[in-house]
């Protein structure tokens, strides 16, 4: 009996091993082709680009000559319109999840609430524009500006931050509250020194994802009426503005092959300001959670 | 052993979680400068009946009660006693050691500095820390995280982080049970120590630890009906050597729990 068993046993040995094998190259080959993708696209672009990114393209501004054209009020246009995005939806986001996750009593209601945002997450981002054109540049008359575009953009990655501050508040375990709550401390006491430290690298995790959401948003903008051609960067909250994406948008529809070279160079600064908000967001992240760990 | 006056008194105290009675009808008394233990099975209740005297168990959105406690003679569940107010006259100790992820320094400033303090924070944590019997560990290193500790060290720091408010008792829910045996037996020293200045009330499922280091001992024990009851409650002494409830025999000669 043991000996069939165990000869049966060594017979599927190899099957079972061979299936291991399959499995394992199938997903080296699904991350290849991811990285593939990515490294054509790169590669693409910087060859496509690379020549144009110089110091007066960064200080130009848009010209009708494709030679002359430069990124200045987009890229202004982004860093301000994304960095207050930012700031409204990490304020209101954050809030938003302290009261679900901390104060909101577990009823259906709250229920609710939750999955809903889960939804929003998913709805389709030109109809925040929509929403952005009617209540923040026609009903609250806020204009085609920063201010108006920020809103919009904030509005669209909120429920990206609420979900993700959730999760983060929501992984601070209870004995921690317990700890403040059993030696005096008030309810907001509790969350404000004892929560939130904890779950702000979490939380600032969330942030990123939203910052690069917001950064290569383009269909929101448009609808809203972010402008396209833009000889001046944002001199304050009500200026009107364009972004980085709406411009690369702009010269690629352009017939002449000097404009595409310009929308290839404003992909890699595209890129090089994304990147540089994330490594940012890491970098405070790390620093924190070291802080934590001591 | 000559009784001092009660610090805490429960009277008919029920337990409910939702419609389910948990606990019924417990009276016990707590004495000043004493260590009361609560023992008994798993799942009988005695870290709820304990949680009932700091009102910890209002966080538990389910949980009702009825009769009273009394905390120095005033009822802890009046409707005009705010139960923050309560929680930094009561100490506690939990299970774990829970530290928070701060400095060694500031895990025992937290309790004042919430409350309010306004002095010498500096003396007031090394005198917590010393009542503690943690100073000669920590004395060069209180800008550490408290995570750098010792499961048994976070242990002391906890206690000294409940002195620190100067509590007038200090509840401890299972407070070694996940220590290695050496540093269960420093704890267990220095509660000894600090019953000479406290009263102390410790839930053990330790019979041992019971009878070592208390000085009353309260057995709850849940009846066919799931619902736990005070079987015995009287001098240790006299709980382990005399027990007047088979019950309470039958559980300390291991005969169930």
């Amino acid at each position: 009996m043991a000996e069939i068993v165990r000869g049966q046993f060594d017979r599927q040995m190899r099957r079972r091993r061979l299936h291991g094998q399959i499995f394992h190259i199938l997903c080296l080959v699904s991350i290849l082709i991811g990285l593939g993708m990515l490294a054509a696209l790169l590669i693409n672009i910087f060859i496509d680009g690379w020549q144009r990114v110089n110091w007066s393209f960064l200080t130009s501004f848009p010209s009708r000559h494709p030679e002359g054209a430069g990124i200045k009020a987009a890229l202004f246009g982004s860093i301000y319109v994304v960095a207050l995005a930012g700031a409204l939806a990490f304020s209101f986001g954050v809030a938003a999840a302290i009261y679900l996750e901390e104060y909101a009593p577990r009823n259906w209601f709250a229920r609710i609430i939750q999955i809903n945002i889960a939804n929003l997450a998913g709805v389709p981002s030109i109809v925040y524009g929509i929403l952005g054109l009617e209540i923040f540049v026609r009903f609250l008359d806020l204009g085609k500006s920063v201010l108006a575009g920020s809103f919009t953009l904030a509005l669209l990655v909120l429920p990206i931050v609420i979900i993700a501050a959730e999760e983060a508040i929501r992984a601070v375990p209870p004995s921690i509250r317990e700890g403040g709550f059993a030696l005096g401390a008030t309810r907001w006491q509790t969350i404000w020194r004892l929560v939130l430290p904890q779950a702000f690298p979490g939380i600032l995790t969330g942030v990123i994802l939203a910052v690069s959401r917001a950064v290569g948003e383009t269909a929101p903008l448009i609808v809203m009426g972010a402008l396209t051609f833009v000889p001046f960067t944002p001199d304050g909250p009500l200026s009107r503005f364009t972004v980085l994406p709406i411009q690369i948008f702009n010269w690629v529809s352009r017939p002449q092959e000097g404009f595409h070279e310009a929308a290839a160079a404003g992909i890699i600064i595209l890129l090089v300001v994304l990147l540089s908000m994330n490594a940012l967001a890491v970098l405070l992240r790390n620093r924190f959670q070291r802080r934590l760990e001591g | 052993m000559a009784r001092n006056p009660s610090i805490i008194e429960t009277k008919q105290l029920n337990v409910f979680y939702g419609t389910t009675r948990v606990i019924s009808d417990v009276d016990m008394d707590v004495e000043t400068h004493r260590i009361t233990a609560i023992i008994g099975p798993s799942g009988s209740g005695k870290s709820t009946l304990l949680r009932c005297f700091n009102r910890m168990n209002d966080l538990i959105p389910s949980f009702h009660m009825t009769g009273s406690v009394l905390f120095g003679g005033q009822d802890l569940y009046d409707a005009s006693v705010d139960p923050t107010e309560i929680r930094y006259q009561i100490g506690m100790v939990f299970q774990r050691p829970n530290p928070f992820p701060k400095s060694i320094f500031d895990n025992v400033a937290f309790g004042p500095r919430v409350n309010g303090f306004k002095g010498d924070l500096n003396g007031l944590v090394e005198d917590s820390i010393r009542r503690a019997a943690l100073w000669d560990e920590v004395k060069d290193r209180l800008r550490e995280s408290a995570l750098s500790l010792s499961g048994g060290q976070q242990q002391r720091l906890c206690i000294a982080r409940a002195l620190a408010v100067q509590p007038q008792i200090i509840l401890m829910d299972e407070p070694c049970s996940a220590l290695d045996p050496i540093s269960t037996q420093s704890i267990e020293e220095l509660m000894r120590e600090l019953s000479n200045e406290y009263s102390i009330v410790i839930v053990t499922h330790n019979m041992q630890q019971a009878a070592r280091v208390s000085d009353y001992t309260a057995f709850l024990n849940p009846g066919e009906d799931k619902i736990s009851e005070l079987i015995e409650f009287g001098e240790t002494r006299q709980i382990f050597t005399n027990p007047t409830d088979e019950r309470t025999e039958a559980y300390i000669t291991g005969r169930f729990g």
